[in-house]
């Protein structure tokens, strides 16, 4: 930490630009991510028919690779004969609302509780601490299944409960960031002068975590998408008709002896999304803070 | 180390006192667990005789020491739906779960550990980026995913393995390869952190520099020191595991604790379920306490402070 305050002043705008552009993992990464997020943001723009059309006579329509498959449904048709590639574009906004969402909720408990365990300690830091445990030793797939089941499955239940489920690493985290700012010159000097322990907090502590923080949110923005697409996929999740991407691959899965196709697309789509938010976080992490990895 | 013990053990204790009330109050989220248990077709006369029957009438932190103190007897309740005692039901699967998540961390060590090491000796390299490949392969794949892939292309494709039940060793073979490549690449990466920084120290350099052979540098003065994080981080591994395994048991059919718990949270039977959180939860913090035990016992720097 103090050899990164000094460079700070000779750090200038140009070559943090350049140290993002030159670093592959990022760039592929916020490639994919940009484009995922775009065709979310255009989905009725884009997608070719209505996501929950049926049509009971073109039901699975292979895709256009297939010699049965034909241009107009270029990703097929599912077991409903509703167009696959309509679906798929529809399910990039869940799965990125899910991720976002849980993420934002989570981010912002993990944040406040593991900043006062850092700043406050003694029984604050106790308190907190013993709080991640207890977190951490709950089994976290059966818990939100469970609750999903007892509550009922809803777009906005499965945001709250993974938001309410996933802020352990957040609270680790910012707290051992906290920690490490606390002790340093320009805290002191600002207690010093006076300063209240709410501008302290948030002049001179959250702007030297911010970056930590970044990195996790993102790295948890990808458990909460696989971990929606596991709970739908075992029907406790996003509910039907919704196109959600583990939805697609359970609606498939009956199916996928003969159409494998049906479980592949959607699976694929699942795994670069998540490759692609977790290389931007590793990424980010190799760059702002190289000595936190792991 | 007798002072940490008992101040490890407390915390433990009172981790384990705060699980069981949050597993016991996930009941309660339902509005009324006596109209979940009746069932839609109950008349109102049953539901209250239900409510007066298991005592859903009696204040609930009556209702939780009850609770509390039949679960410490070893006794969770009956299930709803399968009509026996839920402690039994869970004994029952559980050596299967155990079998797998057995095999899966062995399966993610014998994996990881090696390649952690191969690609701490030499960075950057050709190893060092298929470990790298392999690890972030791993966090992004979706076990259910990667598991139907499997079923796909080893069972009906290849005919190679049996896609579901607990049978034959066979059987756990793809439910041991997903579930253990889940946990791979986190004891990947540090076993390679804790070996570049082990081989960077001085004493490595002092026992290069007085001719001891490679070998015996790398495994008995490097590798002891950088695998103590990584003990701790496999008993927490192992922990989720047996979380985890729900989804890949559901998956293969297979019929542990974590098929169990799907069979009953899809069928509204919550002692079960309730029951399920708890032993998994009582697992994971039993197992940390050893690891934090063992790693005091290697390390005194930990017991100390």
């Amino acid at each position: 930490m103090s050899s990164g305050s000094t460079v700070t002043t000779t750090v200038t705008k140009a070559s943090i630009y350049t140290r993002f552009t030159g670093h592959q993992g990022v760039m592929i990464g916020a490639f994919i991510v940009l484009a995922i997020v775009l065709v979310a943001l255009l989905a009725p723009l884009l997608a070719p028919h209505d996501p929950y059309q049926q049509n009971l006579l073109a039901r699975l329509i292979p895709p256009v690779w297939d010699s049965r498959g034909s241009w107009d449904h270029v990703l097929g048709t599912d077991h409903l004969g509703r167009d696959y590639l309509s679906r798929l574009i529809y399910g990039a906004r869940i799965s990125l609302l899910i991720g976002f969402g849980a993420a934002l909720i989570s981010g912002l408990i993990g944040t406040v509780m593991g900043v006062m365990a850092g700043y406050f300690g003694g029984r604050v830091d106790m308190v907190v601490t013993f709080l991640i445990t207890v977190r951490l030793s709950m089994p976290v797939v059966l818990v939100a299944l469970a609750v999903v089941a007892i509550v009922g499955g809803s777009l906005q239940v499965v945001i709250t409960v993974l938001g309410l489920l996933l802020w352990d690493r957040f609270a680790v985290v910012m707290r051992s960031s906290t920690l490490q700012i606390r002790s340093m010159d320009y805290v002191a000097a600002a207690q010093a002068v006076g300063c209240s322990t709410k501008r302290i907090l948030m002049t001179e502590i959250m702007p030297n975590v911010v970056n930590n923080l970044i990195v996790i949110a993102t790295l948890e923005m990808a458990h909460a998408i696989i971990l929606e697409a596991a709970l739908s996929f075992l029907g406790l999740g996003v509910q039907p008709p919704l196109p959600s991407w583990g939805l697609m691959v359970s609606e498939g899965k009956d199916m996928m002896l003969f159409e494998a196709w049906l479980i592949t697309i959607p699976g694929v789509a699942l795994f670069l999304l998540v490759l692609a938010i977790n290389l931007m976080g590793d990424g980010v992490r190799d760059i702002t803070a190289p000595e936190n990895r792991n | 180390m007798l002072y940490y013990t008992l101040k490890r053990l407390a915390l433990a204790a009172l981790v384990a006192l705060t699980v069981s009330f949050i597993s016991f109050g996930l009941l309660y989220l339902s509005s009324d667990p006596a109209i979940a248990m009746a069932g839609e077709t109950a008349s109102d006369a049953d539901i209250e005789a239900i409510r007066q029957l298991y005592g859903f009438d009696r204040p609930i932190l009556v209702q939780y020491f009850d609770w509390l103190q039949r679960a410490a007897a070893g006794d969770l309740g009956k299930s709803y739906y399968f009509r026996t005692d839920v402690s039994a039901l869970i004994g029952e699967r559980l050596p299967t779960t155990m079998t797998l998540g057995v095999c899966a961390i062995t399966f993610a060590i014998l994996l990881s550990v090696p390649l952690g090491v191969a690609a701490a000796i030499r960075p950057n390299s050709l190893v060092d980026r298929i470990a790298l490949f392999l690890s972030v392969m791993g966090q992004a794949l979706p076990s259910f995913w990667f598991a139907l892939m499997l079923i796909v292309f080893l069972s009906v494709s290849l005919r190679l393995l049996p896609t579901s039940g607990s049978d034959t060793w066979l059987h756990f073979v793809m439910p041991t390869v997903v579930l253990g490549y889940y946990a791979a690449p986190a004891i990947m990466r540090l076993t390679r952190t804790g070996m570049l920084e082990v081989l960077s120290t001085d004493y490595i350099r002092t026992a290069r520099a007085k001719g001891l052979r490679p070998p015996v540098v790398l495994f008995k003065h490097a590798l002891r020191n950088a695998i103590i994080p990584v003990v701790s981080l496999a008993a927490v591994q192992f922990g989720f595991m047996l979380g985890g395994s729900i989804v890949v048991e559901t998956i293969f059919a297979l019929h542990g604790a974590g098929f169990l718990a799907w069979e009953s949270i899809t069928r509204n039977d919550l002692p079960t379920v309730q029951g399920l959180i708890l032993v998994f939860s009582l697992f994971y913090i039993v197992l940390t306490f050893f690891a934090d035990l063992i790693n005091a016992w290697l390390d005194p720097r930990i017991r100390i402070k």
